[in-house]
Formats: structure tokens, sequence, C-alpha cells
């Protein structure tokens, strides 16, 4: 199974702008690559990563296959009020993988 | 005279600049494409330089992962923020690189990836502000080839 | 020298060594202690960053799936790792920093990567993880994580010093059709430019890392594989004992160096 690490600090003050670090465990396959045999490798990448805050879309990203394998997006939001920020990432093949992270706002 | 170390780093500035010639014949986007699919991003609202920092290192020593960043001058409150974000390439196979879509609770308009970049290049990005403008800049990227590469996959 | 092979540009080590020739021999010195620089040191600022930064370096993902396969019960024995070395953080806090290391029941040294595999077969009665798979790196990673920031640490006495012996006559012999000996590049001509690439040192410290040009992660040995398919000489296979005479070798070389595990590297 995949991993993700999402990193971001648990306790801000309300208003505060919080960036948010996310890295996902994926190859990224291009679609343009070649095996030795000269046979084509199919594209498998990660096409969309959205970000919700207490359910509330926030933050969405379209991926190409320009972006490196193991995706890195780092991103900023205001702390409006404690609760759960939720990270989707889906992708070719049936891939989905959901984080989440607890944030404190006092 | 010519000393052999002299020699070595003469012949390894040769060899780059074979290889970096040499990977110019793949498959690369188009001009053309390239504007293609800014259109397809932000319609047709005129580009203008300015407000938008891309941040890519000028000479990079692997293609596979290239820091970039993007920064957008705005205050983001909710009658003027950044809506969009689109990044290009011109020379990799799809001139597509990322979109994103933010808002004013994002407070910044400033996102940070690693991208990968086919060859020497020039990136551009441009924002998309609610006010239905676009911003952009550019950076050229020189992109060197490596030695004792793995062989197999390209 | 700008003939293709196998659909690529022929690779810039060659095309310097066809030029250079590399005709004579050259008594090889190790680099004295106050001039020994880690491969880090060469990288570029954001590769730098990438490394140093836990929320941004990608071998993180496979230090969760090691954690994981160090906690879970497998083989006939149905033990996990931390069921004899407990918390890894304590137990294994410079393991990696002193392999390959004596292992009586092999009468030779071991590599780390090894010695877990005797581990699964002594005590969990499990089937061995085969070299560079994903299980073996991210176990392996996870266990040299806990040496991070340590000085390497390799004993050498009467019966690891011919094992020694042997792998630092495999760095200093020239070999392939190229004719070259390890050496050549990283005792003699470090920091030169190897087209876009910094000639490093050739010090293991941070093992298993993330390359980049790899694009995940991967083991000492194959980047070995990688500098022979480079020199144009017969790669040994994974786990071989010249690799690990090598690699004990190296991280001799590298006596007194941080451990880095796992580092990102171009």
């Amino acid at each position: 199974m995949a991993r993700a690490v999402v990193s971001l600090p648990a306790t801000v003050k309300r208003g505060e702008i919080v960036e948010i670090k996310t890295l996902v465990q994926h190859a990224m396959e291009t679609g343009f690559r070649r095996t030795q045999l000269g046979i084509a490798i199919p594209r498998d990448i990660i096409r969309l990563f959205v970000c919700t805050y207490n359910g509330e879309e926030i933050f969405r990203a379209e991926f190409h296959p320009a972006i490196a394998a193991n995706p890195l997006l780092t991103f900023t939001t205001v702390a409006t009020e404690s609760g759960s920020i939720a990270f989707t990432w889906t992708g070719d093949k049936g891939f989905s993988l959901t984080e989440s992270a607890r944030i404190t706002v006092e | 005279m010519t000393t052999r170390r002299d020699f070595l780093v003469a012949a390894g500035s040769l060899a780059g600049g074979i290889g970096v010639a040499s990977a110019a014949g793949s498959a690369h986007a188009t001009p053309a494409a390239m504007e293609e699919a800014i259109r397809k991003a932000i319609g047709d609202a005129p580009v203008r330089k300015g407000r938008v920092k891309l941040d890519v290192p000028p000479l990079i020593d692997n293609g596979n992962s290239v820091a970039l960043s993007v920064a957008v001058d705005s205050p983001m409150t909710p009658s003027d923020y950044v809506k969009a974000i689109h990044v290009f390439s011109e020379r990799n196979p799809l001139p597509n690189v990322l979109s994103v879509h933010l808002g004013p609770r994002s407070g910044r308009a400033r996102i940070a990836t690693r991208v990968r970049l086919a060859d020497t290049q020039t990136v551009l990005a441009i924002a998309q502000l609610s006010d239905g403008s676009c911003w952009s800049d550019s950076a050229h990227v020189v992109v060197t080839l490596s030695a004792c590469l793995e062989e197999g996959l390209i | 020298m700008s003939a293709r092979r196998g659909g690529r540009p022929l690779p810039a080590l060659a095309a310097a060594c066809v030029v250079l020739g590399f005709t004579q021999a050259a008594p090889a010195a190790e680099i004295p202690s106050a001039e020994r620089r880690s491969g880090y040191e060469f990288m570029s600022r954001e590769t730098r960053a990438m490394q140093d930064d836990d929320a941004t370096n990608p071998a993180v993902l496979w230090l969760l799936d090691g954690e994981a396969l160090w906690n879970r019960k497998d083989g006939a024995a149905g033990r996990a790792c931390a069921d004899c070395h407990g918390n890894a953080r304590a137990s294994m806090k410079g393991a990696a920093a002193r392999h390959p290391a004596w292992d009586a029941a092999a009468g030779r040294p071991v590599n780390l990567e090894q010695r877990i595999n005797a581990c699964r077969a002594g005590r969990q009665q499990a089937a061995p993880l085969a070299y560079e798979s994903r299980d073996l790196l991210a176990l392996t990673a996870y266990v040299a994580r806990q040496s991070r920031g340590m000085p390497v640490d390799i004993a050498i006495d009467k019966r690891t010093k011919p094992f020694l012996d042997a792998g630092r006559d495999t760095f200093m012999r020239r070999q392939g059709q190229l004719n070259l000996a390890c050496t050549q590049c990283h005792d003699e001509l470090w920091g030169r430019k190897l087209a876009g690439s910094t000639i490093p040192q050739a010090h293991p410290t941070g093992y298993p890392l993330y390359r980049l040009e790899w694009q995940g992660l991967g083991s000492l040995q194959r980047r070995l594989r990688n500098c022979l398919t480079g020199m144009r000489a017969e790669p040994y296979p994974f786990g071989a004992p010249e690799f690990v005479d090598l690699e004990l070798y190296l991280m001799w070389r590298a006596r007194g160096m941080k451990m880095e595990s796992p580092a990102v590297r171009p």
C-alpha cells in the first residue's frame, strides 16, 4: 500500500496562515518510457489532489506526468477552526489514498 | 602545457555538451501545443508579465526532480485573490505540468512542488486572479547530463 | 562520441575516458581525514534541503514501511523483529554504522541486508527478502535510520582484515573495457566535474538512499553495479562476496564520518 506523509503544525492561533507539506508514494510513470525491449510502459500517475478542511474544499491540484515521482506539494491555508484536514490523491489504475490530520486552533 | 587534469575537465564539459544536444532529439511539446494548453487553461485572457515569482534553480544536475515554487503577489481577500496557478513546460513531452486551484482561504498564494524537466528549457507560470486578469513569470533552466547513469530504463 | 547505445547518448564517463585514455597508472593515496567530504557537500542547495527535511525527504515514505515490517510477525516462528529487539530506536542505534560486520556463522563479514536476512532465516524462520525488494530496502532503511548522525565505526581485526584487503584490492584494481579503477575517480579526481556531475569521494554514509536518478530508494550494491557498468565492467551479482568486501573497505575508508541514512543524492 502506498504511503503518504502530511506535515503541518498541530496547534495554531486563529487566523494564522498554516503551511502544509504533503508527500505521497507513487512512481508517477509518465507513459513516455519504454522497456529495454522497446515495449511502451503505460501511464500510471496521480491525476488529482484535493484538500478539505472540516469537509469544505480549500485546495485542489491537477497533476501531469511532469510531476516528479513521489509527489511533494506544499501550500497554505488560514486556520479558521479546530478540526480535521483531509488529503485525497486519486489517479490512474484506480489509485486512491486518503490521509488526514487534526488541527487545534486556539 | 595542458595537464591531464585540465584535459579531464575539458573532456567532461565536452561530453556534457554532447549529451545535452543528443537529448534534444527526443519528443517534446511544440510552441503551438504549449499555446493551446495555455488557452485551454485560462481562455482568451491576455497574459501580462509581473506579480508572479517563479523560482526554479537555473542549473540542475538531475531533471527527474527539480524544486519549483510559485508565489503570487496578492492580498488573498474575498474580493481580491488568486484563483489558480498553472505551470507549463516548453520542451517536456507534454506542455502541462501542474494546475492548482486556491482561494481566499489559502491566506497566501504560494505553492511548491518537484517537477521533471526533460531538457534545458523555459518554464512558465501563469496566475489567474479573481478579477479575471492573468499574470506570468518564466525561468530558463539548464539541465545537465549526469555521468555513470544506470543502464536500463531511460 | 555521439554514438547512441540502446537509444541513449553514450554516457559521459565513457566519452571522457575514451578521450583521456587513462593510460598512466598512478599510485593512489588515501584521502587525508581532514579532506574527507560526504557526497552531501557536493550537492545543490535544493537537494541538501530535500535530505534535511523529513517532511520533504521521499525516503521517509519507505521508513514508514520499514517500521510496519519491524513490528509485523513473520515466518514459521510467528515472531516480529520487535519481539526480540524491542524498540528499534534504542536497540538498532549504531547497527548500520558498524556494518559490514563479522558473522561467525557465515565465517565472513556480512552487510546489513544480509544480517537482516540471516535474522529472518534463523529467528523468524522466514524466507529471505530479495535484494532491492521494497521490503528489504524499507527494513534496511528503518534500521539504518537509527544510526543517523552517528560516526561510522567499522572494527577491523584479525578475522576481518583479509576481507578489508580484498575490498581495497577491488577498489584499486583496473577493470572493465575502460580499464578504470575506482580509486582513479574517487581518490584522485574527486571534486572535479564529469559532465554535469561532481565526482564525489565515494563514502557510503547514507545508504539505503533516495537517488533522483532512480526516482526511488536503492542500496549501495545497486550503486556499485551502476559504477561497474559505467566502467564497462561486468557487475557482480547482488550479495556477491566481492561486493560485501568492497562495502567493508568503503565503510572503513569513511570511518568516523557521520551516518546520513536515508540520504538523498542526485
